[in-house]
């Protein structure tokens, strides 16, 4: 097995770095009903708009991981990012390593969001088999009132 | 709506009220309209063929919508959704279509999770829980964590 790091200093310069442009949107009425029918979420928050308005909420609200997978995020190429790290000369076995949201304020109709994505973390671990890469790729939501509502986490592991 | 589940209700190891899903066909393309996931894995038989997965297959993220699902229905109004993890061990594949409305025979899905922790933090109660999905031979295709926050019942 190689001596050193397998984290290489072109890697390491991608922790930080954005995926293009932040891409911001605004939550509508008809997108979030027709993701929840496409789930076959019946939830009436998601999908009667007289009952969500009489909630306390005051509106329809979106369901969990209405937002996407980052790479989806309105368009923001998080594809990119996994590349760049492969050319950046990680580990060529690519796993997926799950993906983690956190739902800090909850989303609506009629919010607007701002996504970005950037690697947030690249770090070498020692697992069974020897040295793997895992990281982090990080898109957060911010609202309209600058909060950040939504945290996702994507993992990859690079063998 | 169904009664509120409340902090007091639940215990270690109790199961979260399981949800049976049937991906289809038709529900990946409506799927794919609403979520903008337009890869052709998921709808198109030659691409998913040339990808080496055989037929087109359930996107991860619909899993993932489902356990969203699963948590949001059990926790109820009242309670949160905090966190939500999971990751894709194993393909899936839909039902094909028989009429326009009704898929052929075949597999059922079941979303389902078991409290695996439940604690008192910064003024929320809090529980987590393991959760997956797991396919019509019962294998977890998609396993998973959830945290959520629940009202308590015995708040005046």
């Amino acid at each position: 097995m190689a001596e050193g790091s397998i984290i290489t200093e072109e890697l390491r310069k991608l922790i930080g770095v954005t995926a293009g442009e932040p891409v911001t949107f605004k939550v509508e009425e008809g997108a979030i009903q027709r993701y929840a029918q496409a789930i076959g979420d019946p939830n009436p928050l998601y999908n009667d708009v007289e009952y969500a308005a009489k909630s306390r909420h005051g509106r329809l609200m979106c369901p969990p991981g209405f937002t996407g997978w980052p790479v989806k995020a309105g368009g923001v190429p998080m594809f990119e990012l996994v590349e760049a790290l492969v050319k950046a000369g990680a580990p060529p076995r690519l796993l997926d390593g799950g993906i983690e949201y956190e739902f800090l304020v909850p989303m609506g109709a009629g919010d607007v969001l701002t996504a970005t994505t950037k690697v947030a973390d690249i770090v070498e671990k020692e697992g069974k088999s020897g040295k793997f890469m895992l990281a982090t790729i990080e898109t957060t939501f911010v609202n309209q009132n600058g909060d950040v509502a939504v945290r996702a986490l994507a993992s990859f592991i690079n063998r | 709506m169904a009664k509120q589940l409340c902090y007091e209700d639940v215990d270690v190891g109790a199961e979260v009220t399981p949800l049976a899903k049937i991906a289809t066909t038709r529900m990946l393309v409506q799927w794919a309209g609403a979520s903008g996931d337009f890869n052709p894995l998921h709808y198109d038989e030659d691409f998913a063929k040339s990808q080496g997965v055989g037929t087109p297959i359930v996107h991860g993220a619909l899993k993932r919508a489902w356990l969203g699902q699963l948590m949001t229905g059990w926790v109820g109004e009242q309670g949160v959704l905090k966190k939500l993890f999971c990751q894709y061990r194993g393909m899936d594949y839909p039902r094909k279509m028989k009429t326009m409305e009704e898929p052929h025979g075949g597999e059922t899905w079941w979303c389902k999770g078991k409290v695996s922790k439940k604690y008192e933090e910064g003024g929320e109660h809090l529980v987590e829980c393991e959760i997956w999905v797991e396919n019509g031979k019962g294998e977890k295709t998609t396993p998973g964590r959830a945290l959520v926050a629940l009202p308590l019942r015995s708040k005046g």
